[in-house]
């Protein structure tokens, strides 16, 4: 019988079959470390007297606490400066390279690996974070690991793992105009649920897949953990390729074609089976929004708050109650009515280049509302320095937009960029748990088309109601 | 890390589904350094209500805690790990786990022991009814006992094992060092090193 595209990577990295009750044990090709989940993996090799076995295949960056004003100045808040600075040093005595604050290459990590061409078709790759399943948009098999995977991956350069399943997620026919990825990654949890993907591999395939963007389908890919997978996948094509040649750290001359001829083979065998497998109809979707505290709660934009009252199962009624008394939102308004303070553009979900364009199409010749901020913080500093070349930045600033500096910024309450209590945001960032963006805020996942529009109207919106 | 065969303590009923790892310990807890003393950090937002559960005697000193569907989702923070065990729980109950929270608790020596939902409504019922029943995880057996009542559990072999006998992840790994070598040998040549560019 075939192979499914998740197990041909699995078992090409297999250093040993397991064997009783130890499982596999998997070679990991990229090894991506950040200042959070890092510090005391570090500590433990040092404790341990214990050595980095592939500093070469392992590469750090800067993102979680960063600020994204003043990064040329120290980090005011000295916790966050300890843990950047931990991560400096550990990164000079383990001889790893960094890419700190203030660097051209610096950004989100998981911005950064695609951007440099370290994510291939193929690899396992692997960080402590657990929005890794990002780089499984290149046909990699991708996911995030705890601390002590971590220093196990830094000691060993394997993982022992038991085999993950299989889920397919057809997505098939043609999205309409202002739908994007992200709209098709929200429903797909509403669908099966927060926890719907656990123990499993996604592969996105169909039709809208492949007429994807590379910066779409990592959008897709990275919050296949919201499903509680433990990663997704696409399989590599040409548009894979395109996207990869000719960047630093992607194979060149013979090596390339030796590479594209790999490559091509990482697709599911027709005669492979998978454990699960959903469809959905790109046809008919529209803009998606969540309007609770967990990525599955949510709903297409045109609909209304749900009443928990017309909820028959009970632990799914207080789920709900609980959700909307957190967001201060009452059962029966149309989502559309929900007036917002903050509109975040940014994070490792829709931090590329590409979202910034789309975002930027909407804000040209508009203005943010006068009731609204909105922060657009790209990715990367390469991000950034390309949409100053394409003249983003004077769109965003005009519209009356901040323009920042790369780093994670509002997705999660670890830096200055936080929402105050009782705030409420749409942000084109992946969680929309109780306090993420700051203790009290209100999280409104969304696209970066919707973002644009919302912050014109300071209502929910989509492009179509401008 | 200490062996786990069983372990007796207070139940902590927390009915609530999807706890997400953001709740067990909020980002602004993971800017320290250190592996110990998170204590403090664990489900801070929830307990500066005093009506939560932990806010409460017995409640307080409980090392089982009991909770709903799709414990630990959300981000990959072994921090929730080690505030569970700063606080002293020992064991966490739930009908489903997040895959990566369930990985991080088993490196750890925190049980995630799954059960069956009607289980957990069970436990919840007694815990409530008489706080402070005190609940036994025997991970031998994988049976969950209080009072009267005796539930099983499931977990995977390989960190039920590694539990039992205490097993470090990294010293088991490092025998197989030699494996490792020969697997690197047989890499393509295409695959990148992070190293950079200029040094390729």
């Amino acid at each position: 019988m075939g192979k499914t595209l998740a197990e041909k990577v699995w078992d090409a990295h297999l250093v040993r079959q397991g064997t009783g009750h130890e499982p596999d044990l998997l070679y990991i090709d990229l090894h991506l470390v950040h200042e959070v989940t890092s510090p005391q993996a570090f500590e433990g090799l040092r404790l341990a007297n214990r050595a980095v076995r592939r500093p070469d295949l392992t590469l750090a960056t800067e993102d979680h606490n960063v600020p994204t004003t003043g990064i040329d100045l120290p980090i005011a808040d000295p916790v966050s400066r300890t843990q950047v600075d931990t991560l400096r040093a550990n990164c000079e005595e383990f001889g790893i390279r960094l890419h700190p604050m203030g660097d051209a290459e610096q950004g989100i990590v998981h911005v950064v690996g695609p951007q440099l061409g370290l994510t291939q078709p193929g690899a396992t790759v692997v960080c402590g974070d657990s929005h890794t399943s990002t780089h499984g948009a290149f046909g990699a098999l991708a996911f995030g690991i705890g601390t002590s995977e971590v220093e196990h991956v830094l000691a060993t350069q394997t993982l022992p793992l038991k085999p993950f399943k299989t889920m397919a997620i057809n997505i098939e026919g043609t999205l309409r105009p202002g739908v994007t990825s992200k709209d098709v990654i929200l429903a797909v949890i509403s669908r099966i649920g927060t926890g719907g993907g656990q123990g499993y591999v996604l592969e996105y395939r169909g039709t809208a897949v492949e007429a994807m963007s590379m910066e779409a389908r990592m959008t897709m890919c990275n919050m296949s953990i919201e499903a509680g997978a433990r990663a997704g996948m696409i399989a590599p094509d040409e548009t894979t390729f395109a996207y990869l040649e000719g960047r630093s750290h992607a194979p060149a001359g013979q090596q390339w074609d030796a590479a594209v001829e790999y490559w091509k083979t990482l697709r599911t065998d027709e005669d492979a089976s998978f454990d699960a497998e959903i469809t959905i109809n790109a046809d008919e979707l529209t803009p998606f929004v969540t309007w609770g505290t967990n990525p599955g709660q949510g709903l297409p934009l045109g609909e209304r708050i749900p009443d928990p009252e017309r909820i028959a199962d009970a632990d799914e009624r207080y789920a709900t109650e609980k959700a909307l008394d957190y967001m201060g939102l009452k059962p029966g308004v149309p989502l559309r009515d929900v007036a917002v303070d903050t509109v975040f553009l940014g994070s490792c979900t829709n931090g590329r280049i590409e979202d910034l364009r789309t975002a930027a199409e909407i804000l040209r010749d508009r203005k943010v509302s006068d009731d609204v901020r909105m922060l657009v913080v790209p990715g990367s500093m390469k991000v950034r320095e390309q949409a100053e070349a394409e003249g983003l930045d004077e769109v965003f600033t005009t519209a009356g937009a901040q323009w920042r500096s790369a780093g994670c910024s509002m997705c999660l309450g670890m830096n200055p960029d936080q929402l105050t209590p009782g705030e409420r945001s749409a942000s084109t960032s992946n969680r929309n748990f109780e306090g993420r963006q700051g203790k009290g805020g209100r999280t409104h996942l969304v696209s970066p088309v919707v973002a644009a529009a919302t912050a014109v109207r300071g209502t929910l919106s989509s492009p179509e109601d401008l | 890390m200490e062996p786990f065969t069983t372990h007796t303590g207070i139940g902590v009923p927390l009915r609530r589904s999807n706890v997400d790892t953001d709740q067990i310990i909020p980002a602004v807890y993971l800017k320290r350094v250190s592996r110990t003393g998170f204590e403090d950090a664990l489900f801070a937002a929830w307990r500066s209500d005093e009506n939560f559960i932990l806010n409460s005697e017995p409640f307080r000193h409980g090392s089982v805690l009991v909770a709903g569907p799709d414990f630990g989702t959300g981000s990959s923070r072994e921090h929730a790990v080690w505030a569970l065990k700063d606080y002293g729980f020992r064991v966490v109950i739930s009908s489903r786990f997040a895959d990566i929270f369930r990985g991080n608790a088993g490196k750890q020596g925190l049980l995630a022991a799954q059960c069956e939902q009607s289980d957990v409504e069970m436990l919840w019922k007694l815990l409530e009814t008489e706080p402070g029943t005190r609940v036994t995880v025997d991970l031998e057996q994988r049976t969950i006992h209080a009072k009267d009542l005796t539930v099983p559990f499931s977990i995977d072999d390989y960190t039920r094992w590694r539990l039992l006998e205490g097993f470090d992840d990294i010293g088991l790994t490092l025998r197989e060092a030699e494996t490792i070598g020969a697997f690197e040998r047989t890499r393509p040549s295409f695959k990148p090193r992070t190293l950079p560019a200029a040094e390729k």
